[in-house]
């Protein structure tokens, strides 16, 4: 129940925001369809863990801030991997271990990892991740393992 | 107070075209389609970034400052799941990656059909 | 004002380099990952001409896009590796 309200007041936030028209009619349409939306999902089933994950909290908001700090680094390294590729272009390709039991959380590790540029993950398995990256330096950046260290902590599950 | 935001916003800004340029030289230059798709991120992520928090400064609007952020964060959401589809599609397709040759444990990159490109 | 003139000229010239790649792309992948790129840099697109004609209402239309491409991706994905787009992604992953 908790998450079909929030989901309600989620959907109603994005329609506030993206509609502009703040008449009593049309914010009476915006409510209806709001609520008609929720309660159709509910029905449905669809509110659950891995669709409105509640239960991150706020741990998640200074997850991607760490995230954009990383993202920040990556993206400058991989543009002198591009503009100087004879001296720090090192393709490598490894595995690396994946401690997150849910499928919400290896997902949200798996994509930070694509998320910055120099990793892409390439395959996700049940307790392995296949990595390619584009210099030591980025690899490095998986390899320690504090990333994985990160989402785990996000998910609680520590 | 406006001269501020407008050199903030034009330093932002010329960071990501900068990025940008790197972004399209990278997709030309680089060797195989993984590293490509490194280049790709960059685009993705912080060119993106930079531009729309740019723009959102000079916005007077709180609801288009609201709009740029959520599509900040719905290409954040998006672009790895593209690149992981992309990716994980080409290396099951059996696309070899080209590893770097130096390293003393991987494997040799001379692929047959690596020159045929 | 100048700024946005600049921007769209970069994201034109980064646009350029990437149809260079889709039309170099020695396979299928490269062109997607074009065609990708392409994608995400006219959202950038969108959104700076916006600001540069005075109509922030593009806004709407560069967040459909950034969603219209994602879904564009996958299913070339995976019309390329199934060679339908019926189906679930797990129902047909058993048969081939």
């Amino acid at each position: 129940m908790l998450r079909t309200i929030s989901l309600f007041l989620v959907l109603m936030a994005v329609w506030l925001l993206l509609s502009g028209y703040y008449t009593p009619l049309i914010i009476s349409f915006g409510i209806a369809s709001c609520l008609l939306s929720a309660l159709i999902a509910r029905r449905m089933e669809v509110v659950d863990n891995e669709g409105h994950p509640l239960h991150l909290g706020p741990r998640i908001v200074f997850y991607w801030a760490w995230l954009l700090k990383e993202i920040f680094k990556a993206n400058i390294d991989v543009a002198k991997c591009v503009l100087f590729p004879k001296t720090y272009l090192r393709p490598n390709m490894f595995t690396a271990k994946v401690t997150q039991t849910s499928d919400l959380g290896k997902v949200i590790y798996a994509n930070s990892i694509t998320l910055t540029p120099g990793t892409v993950t390439v395959d996700l398995d049940n307790d392995t991740v296949m990595v390619h990256a584009m210099t030591e330096n980025s690899a490095e950046g998986v390899k320690s393992g504090e990333m994985d260290r990160r989402v785990t902590a996000v998910m609680g599950e520590a | 107070m406006d001269l501020v935001l407008d050199i903030i916003t034009w330093i932002l800004m010329l960071t990501g075209c900068v990025l940008l340029i790197i972004t399209g030289f990278g997709l030309l230059r680089l060797p195989d389609l993984y590293t490509r798709i490194h280049a790709g991120g960059m685009a993705d992520t912080l060119a993106t970034f930079l531009i729309f928090i740019g723009l959102a400064l000079q916005s007077d609007d709180f609801l288009v400052t609201a709009k740029l952020l959520m599509v900040i964060v719905f290409v954040f959401f998006t672009s790895p799941t593209a690149s992981y589809a992309l990716a994980h599609a080409s290396f099951v397709a059996g696309l070899k990656p080209m590893l770097d040759t130096t390293g003393s444990d991987q494997r040799d990159s001379a692929d047959p059909d690596e020159g045929k490109d | 004002m100048i700024i946005y003139a600049v921007t769209a000229i970069a994201i034109l010239v980064s646009i350029a380099m990437a149809l260079g790649r889709a039309i170099l792309g020695p396979t299928s992948y490269d062109r997607i990952l074009a065609a990708n790129a392409i994608g995400t840099k006219t959202v950038l697109m969108i959104g700076v001409v916006g600001f540069l004609t005075g109509r922030p209402d593009f806004l709407d239309l560069a967040l459909v896009y950034s969603l219209v491409n994602f879904i564009g991706t996958i299913a070339v994905l995976k019309y390329f590796k199934f060679g339908t787009l019926r189906g679930g992604l797990t129902s047909t992953q058993g048969k081939d």
